[in-house]
């Protein structure tokens, strides 16, 4: 690619007068040779799955392989849709698909990694609730996601987007970044605009670690899937609105990756810290595989 | 930069629950897979890291002999990949060790049939992209996200460049280039990712060179729909 950095997306933004998603398919096509249809069609067979995962685990529970979780997507749903959500309905409906993917993905369910799977909730409960919202089509919501995966692909070769190397804040931060980013450019943000969503929300999520209980990605995965995705909506909000990230956002990446190199090995998801090593979470895994290590439990493996 | 393109960013689409843990193992496991050549009658697996720690939790054993039975990242199989592969007469043996030097996320397996045997390491970096760390001894670094040839070869002077005149003649661009050998003189590898298919007839003319021991060739790209 011809950028590295997020300021460098915004200068070729502003050269070329193309949106940061127009931009990375662009640039997709020219660094792999394969046609823009093609390289279109990819992105758009990869959102289907999103929507599918969405819709999926909403109105019935979809039980995670060890029996630990699953059901949350739907509770917040139905609640949602009885009661008087404090987030209003829009947010709470972003947290409910949110949530409904990542169970989706504790299942060993189909799903996009976006950017990983441990936090494939985000983009997909962002866009697919965003989309409902404000009658976007298709073909809108796959740039959206070409404008994600710029964001991400700076983040990832300046930071990391994996957990055991950078903890929680390398995968649901770096979910959260692409999210409000993307969702600011589809609301009709400026690249500048979009580049200071993917700051603001970067910075509230810096230090987050990996402490997967019992090694799984369900607890306390699943729930920060379903806080990114609301988290998302709010940093966009603050962009649309002209609040800036007065530290730049490849600043803000630039800590993350200070950070997650500082972070302890126990944080970053070996399980042997954080909620992993609390007594609940030692005693969830003496549960899971007994005294031997065995598959003691092993729930919902059918489908 | 360690990752390439938009799609090690937007996908892989894959079966959870994890990028780095499911995907990516399953990946490291074809990568051995099509290195092997063949169906492993026997694969010792051995877990480092984080791996070592969790794998359980993750599915990363179902997804490394999911990758062993050349199933790609969404295949649903993966869920009992372990039992499939038993039942193809597949001996499985899982392991964990220690090695600080290895990435968190490090597997290697040792592959075997009645004619040969393979010990090949991959690390899982994130987001289902991997870096393949170890062949048969040799540090390396590949991919998977464009075709690669690995070319074991005696170290003699012109290798490289009989390697790479045969590629330029079939019209082949290298993206990558790697080489390592284990002393002077001694066994060494040379391994080429490059942006398109090798044919095999620049396959044979390469075993064809005195001094080449093996080519293996491996590619991921097509099916997968990786860049």
């Amino acid at each position: 690619m011809k950028f590295s950095t997020l300021q460098q997306i915004i200068e070729m933004c502003s050269a070329d007068q193309v949106t940061i998603g127009e931009l990375m398919l662009r640039e997709q096509v020219r660094e792999t040779g394969k046609s823009r249809e093609e390289t279109f069609k990819q992105m758009k067979d990869y959102y289907a799955i999103m929507k599918e995962a969405v819709h999926r685990g909403i109105h019935e529970p979809v039980p995670s392989r060890s029996g630990l979780t699953g059901g949350d997507a739907v509770r917040v749903h139905e609640f949602m849709t009885s009661g008087v959500p404090a987030l209003g309905e829009e947010a709470c409906t972003a947290l409910a698909y949110a949530l409904s993917v990542s169970e989706v993905n504790a299942s060993m369910g189909r799903i996009v990694a976006t950017p990983t799977a441990g936090s494939c909730g985000i983009i997909p409960g962002v866009f697919v609730s965003t989309q409902q919202r404000y009658g976007w089509d298709d073909d809108d919501m796959v740039m959206g996601l070409f404008s994600a995966g710029a964001i991400g692909y700076v983040i990832a070769n300046n930071s990391f987007i994996s957990g055991a190397e950078g903890g929680c804040q390398a995968e649901v931060g770096s979910a959260i970044g692409m999210a409000a980013g993307a969702l600011t450019e589809l609301r009709g943000g400026t690249p500048e605009q979009a580049v200071h969503a993917v700051g603001l929300a970067l910075k509230n999520s810096l230090g987050l670690i990996c402490d997967p209980v019992g090694g799984l990605v369900e607890i306390p995965c699943i729930v920060r899937n379903g806080f990114g995705a609301v988290t998302a909506l709010a940093a966009s909000d603050m962009a649309m609105a002209g609040v800036r990230s007065v530290i730049p956002s490849d600043e803000v990446i630039d800590v993350m990756l200070e950070v997650g190199t500082a972070m302890p090995s126990k944080h970053r998801e070996t399980a042997k810290g954080g909620l992993a090593q609390t007594p609940t979470g030692k005693k969830i895994l003496r549960d899971l595989y007994g005294k031997d290590g065995k598959r003691v439990r092993e729930k919902g493996a059918k489908q | 930069m360690r990752f390439k393109d938009v799609f090690s960013i937007i996908g892989p689409s894959m079966v959870g629950p994890s990028s780095s843990h499911t995907a990516g193992a399953v990946r490291i496991g074809r990568a051995a897979r099509r290195i092997f050549g063949a169906f492993p009658e026997e694969a010792e697996i051995i877990f480092y890291g984080s791996f070592a720690e969790t794998y359980r939790g993750h599915g990363t054993d179902l997804a490394v002999v999911g990758g062993l039975m050349d199933y790609d990242t969404d295949d649903m199989r993966i869920r009992s990949s372990i039992e499939l592969a038993e039942a193809a007469g597949m001996k499985l043996t899982f392991k964990t060790a220690q090695n600080v030097a290895f990435h968190p996320n490090t597997v290697m397996l040792k592959l075997k049939d009645g004619q040969r045997e393979d010990t090949i390491a991959g690390a899982s970096i994130g987001g289902g992209s991997v870096e393949m760390l170890r062949v048969n001894g040799f540090d390396v670094k590949f991919t998977m996200n464009y075709p690669v040839l690995l070319v074991f070869h005696d170290d003699v002077p012109g290798m490289v460049a009989h390697i790479a005149r045969i590629l330029e003649g079939g019209g082949v661009n290298i993206a990558y280039m790697d080489v390592d050998r284990k002393g002077r003189g001694g066994d060494a590898i040379t391994v080429v990712e490059s942006d398109e298919v090798v044919p095999a007839s620049l396959i044979a003319h390469i075993e064809g060179l005195e001094s080449v021991r093996r080519v293996v060739f491996a590619d991921l790209t097509s099916k997968e729909g990786q860049s």
